[in-house]
């Protein structure tokens, strides 16, 4: 057991684990997992679980291909992650092969094609969700109509049924089941020239952002504080991503309040608060210096206002993040803190830069 | 007012093991092993023979002739009286576990000193005596570098001195109990320091915060004693790694010494506050480095503590003193963020200030790395604002542009990022491998250079020779010639003149390009 010591100082260690910063991570989205439970049904929490495993499964296939540790790979937690993340991201009853081809796109060729974690440029859960949102839109529209405006509300059974084997319930078409989600509806009906009083009459918009979605995001906001909290995670990204897409809704909806949203409405519709908390926080595709964060949640959030606004998609976490991505490594580059004992500024003296 | 550094990290002290405790007497042990190098810099010569008698206190090696030492170099004294058994190579505290040549002394148990010379009236004395009297002393930089002290009494444009009392590393207690016992010593020679270095404005004790009672007693020996130049005591945050030089600077004076520099750049001189008491040791009471308060802790010890150790004393036998039984297995000397392992049957040396006989469940095992996550906890603790990780991305791939342009050897090796690390990468190891590699890479550089200059020259110099081979050759062919045609000119001696005259141009560019030569291998 004395042998065991490291080689060198230092030779005592803090309690950080990766595991138990991955599992603070899922554990900070049970808060938002239950709202979700609670408006949409049971249909998540059943992605969530088949995610889990298959992606599990991935990863063990992967790392055995790739001659590589298996149960301490494993272990960290972090393939979990993603596929919580993905399974959120997802609409709750989607067809079970959506997941699978949105997790094989994670997990084997954004993770571990490109060398595994800690090593992949994109992060794994938006790589799937833009290639799933590019190839098959329709199924991932597939929103379902918050329980307290439905008819109809599927039972646990029924949803296992509508994701496994896309039976429907007797009685009920795939209308009565979904609806377009509040950005949706938003950007439609802004196409068709009405103005945003009008539009908010809409019976899914609820204060800010969409009823239930609301409480969903105020229960990812919650886990988020707790993950900074815990300094699982450090503000900088998320208060650069959701500031920016503040400021930049307040700016537009000062211009004109009649076809611009409010700043409130962006911040809790679809996947701003998920995003701005949760995915452009994961360490390894973002930036790591203090002001790469900054920089980097800044460049999310005004991505996201411009391409909810002018783009054709109309959410747009998953592309601001991965065009974020591209730049980390040139942020990473150029926000270099200033050594101590230099008076060097990082840009100066650049011979070798790449 | 005080400033801070970048990131940092407040650590399990586990000081209450060793601190505040009654002092363990001193152990004299029947046989002391006395490196011939304890410091930085030149290794001592012993000028003993095996078998001579030495008297407590009486030097037995050091570097340069018998009556003037080399300055880079400290001198080696003889703990206490005793015969010199042999000198011969042992095992010493050194990171590839090498053995190194050691004066064994065989103790009498006398404990008979040498004529000693007190300098009584220190505050007034001639600055060069004291001095010398701190150079023959065999003074080092008692917190652990071991730089020889008189070499940091240069009289130049010092205007700051500062005591460093902070000892940030987890376990030791040995200045905090130096302070508390022997306060007076500290501040007396910090007086001592002035007085050599003149020209001190100002001299700052800073001590940790968490040591309050160290710092009450040397507030009140501040208070009691006279000296010329104004000294405060500060207290300042407890936050590893403040007891680093460069740290404990800007935390004091919100100045950062220049990557590169020494403090002195700044007007700055720091010296420990051990090696202040020892300083004070030497000149009033002419004893030289011969003992020093060391740590003994970890939970393997029962009786756990401070006690003044005989340089020289092996581990072991300290250890068995304090009521660990322990043989043959590995302690750790210094803290367990800085320290290194060594073994039982090392001994202490004057750099020696922690002797950590652990047990399992103090210092953990290694666990297994995972893949870095870039989560950069790493930076955020980092006290000199580096980027770990990507320096961890650098060593791996061997990017050494990219370490120096990171800046790489601004790295202190304080082991803030491994200790915060989740993924447990033994960060400051490879740290160390980088800059060994990129030191290696600048003496390739320079080999490589030499080695270009010298087949430059054996390309000229195998020129030169076909040219006077030519030469020669020209010469005779026209001597051939004359023999046969006996013409009366004089081509033959302007065919000898003209060889002449290329042989001596190509001796002088030869003598040119050898003192090239020289030059850049110098």
């Amino acid at each position: 057991m004395m042998n065991a010591l490291p080689t060198s100082s230092p030779f005592v260690h803090s309690d950080n684990q990766v595991q138990s910063l991955m599992l603070q991570v899922l554990a900070a989205l049970l808060p938002g997992l239950m709202a979700y439970i609670y408006f949409f049904g049971w249909g998540v929490l059943i992605n969530l679980c088949y995610a889990s495993v298959l992606a599990l499964a991935l990863e063990a296939l992967m790392l055995w291909l790739r001659r590589r540790p298996l149960l301490t790979t494993l272990s960290d937690g972090s393939v979990l992650v993603t596929a919580s993340l993905l399974a959120l991201a997802l609409p709750p009853l989607a067809p079970w092969w959506l997941l699978f081809i949105g997790l094989i796109f994670a997990v084997v060729f954004a993770k571990h094609l490109y060398g595994g974690l800690g090593q992949n440029l994109f992060n794994p859960a938006m790589v799937a969700y833009a290639v799933l949102l590019i190839s098959f839109p329709a199924q991932m529209s597939f929103w379902p109509v918050i329980a307290e405006l439905s008819h109809y509300q599927p039972s646990f059974i029924d949803s296992f049924k509508l994701i496994f084997f896309e039976t429907l319930p007797t009685g009920f078409g795939l209308d009565a089941l979904t609806s377009a989600t509040s950005l949706d509806t938003m950007k439609n009906l802004l196409d068709q020239a009405q103005n945003i009083a009008m539009i908010k009459k809409e019976p899914i918009f609820g204060d800010f952002g969409a009823k239930g979605w609301e409480w969903i995001n105020n229960g990812y906001l919650l886990g988020g504080l707790w993950l900074i909290y815990r300094g699982v995670i450090r503000w900088h990204i998320p208060v650069a991503v959701l500031g920016s897409l503040f400021l930049t809704a307040t700016l537009f909806f000062f211009l004109d309040s009649d076809v611009h949203p409010s700043p409130l409405f962006h911040m809790f519709s679809g996947a701003a608060i998920l995003g701005a908390f949760f995915i452009a926080t994961d360490p390894v595709t973002a930036a790591t210096s203090t002001k790469g964060k900054l920089i980097f949640g800044f460049g999310i959030g005004v991505l996201i206002y411009v391409i909810r606004t002018w783009g054709s998609y109309p959410d747009a976490v998953a592309f601001s993040v991965l065009i974020m991505n591209m730049f980390v490594p040139m942020l990473d580059y150029y926000s270099k803190p200033r050594v101590f004992g230099t008076t060097n500024h990082p840009m100066k003296n650049d011979d070798h830069a790449v | 007012m005080l400033w801070t550094f970048h990131g940092g990290l407040h650590l399990d002290d586990h000081k209450a093991l060793s601190a505040n405790k009654a002092q363990i007497p001193m152990l004299l042990p029947d046989v002391l092993i006395l490196p011939l190098q304890q410091h930085i810099g030149l290794p001592a010569t012993p000028f003993i023979q095996v078998g001579d008698n030495v008297l407590k206190g009486q030097m037995i090696a050091h570097c340069g002739s018998r009556f003037t030492p080399h300055p880079r170099s400290a001198p080696i004294h003889a703990p206490t009286s005793g015969t010199v058994l042999a000198i011969e190579d042992h095992p010493v505290l050194h990171p590839s576990g090498l053995s190194a040549p050691c004066v064994v002394i065989q103790t009498d148990g006398q404990e008979q000193w040498r004529e000693r010379q007190p300098i009584d009236d220190f505050l007034h004395a001639e600055r060069a005596v004291l001095h010398r009297a701190v150079m023959k002393a065999g003074i080092v930089g008692l917190g652990g570098a071991g730089f020889p002290s008189h070499l940091k009494l240069e009289p130049n444009s010092i205007d700051t001195l500062i005591i460093n009392g902070a000892e940030c590393e987890p376990y030791i207690t040995c200045d905090d109990h130096l302070m508390q016992h022997n306060s007076d010593e500290v501040v007396q020679g910090a007086c001592i320091f002035a007085r050599i270095i003149g020209g001190v404005k100002r001299c700052i004790i800073a001590i940790e915060d968490n040591k309050p009672q160290a710092l009450a007693a040397i507030q009140q020996s501040v208070a009691q004693l006279q000296c010329k130049t104004p000294i405060v005591v500060i207290a300042i945050p407890t936050l590893y790694p403040t007891g680093g030089e460069r740290q404990l600077i800007k935390v004091l004076t919100g100045k950062e010494v220049p990557l590169g520099k020494i403090p002195a750049h700044l007007n700055i001189i720091m010296h420990n506050v051990a090696t202040s008491a020892a300083v004070y040791r030497a000149v009033a009471k002419d004893e030289p480095m011969i003992a020093r308060l060391v740590t003994v802790t970890g939970k393997a010890v029962k009786n756990a503590g401070n006690v003044s150790v005989l340089l020289g004393t092996p581990i072991d036998s300290l250890l068995r003193h304090c009521g660990c039984d322990r043989q043959n297995a590995p302690v750790m000397i210094g803290g367990p963020m800085m320290g290194m392992q060594a073994t039982t049957a090392m001994p202490v040396i004057k750099t020696t200030n922690c002797i950590l006989a652990y047990d399992s469940t103090e210092m953990p095992a290694q666990q297994q790395a995972r893949a870095c996550i870039r989560c950069g906890r790493c930076a955020d603790v980092c006290p000199v604002q580096l980027l770990p990780q990507q320096l961890y991305w650098y060593t791996k791939t061997k990017d050494f542009n990219q370490l120096e342009q990171h800046n790489l050897n601004a790295c202190i090796e304080c082991g803030c990022c491994a200790y915060v690390c989740p993924s447990h990468i033994p960060l400051v190891q490879y740290y160390r491998h980088a800059k060994s590699g990129v030191r290696q890479r600048a003496v390739d550089k320079k080999n490589a250079e030499i080695a270009k200059r010298r087949n430059e020259f054996k390309l000229f110099r195998l020129e030169r020779e076909k040219a006077e081979r030519q030469a020669r050759h020209e010469a005779k062919k026209a001597r051939t010639l004359n023999k046969t045609e006996k013409p009366e000119d004089n081509s033959d001696k302007q065919a000898l003149i003209q060889a002449a005259i290329a042989r001596a141009k190509a001796k002088k560019a030869a003598q040119q390009a050898q003192q090239n030569q020289d030059n850049t291998a110098l």
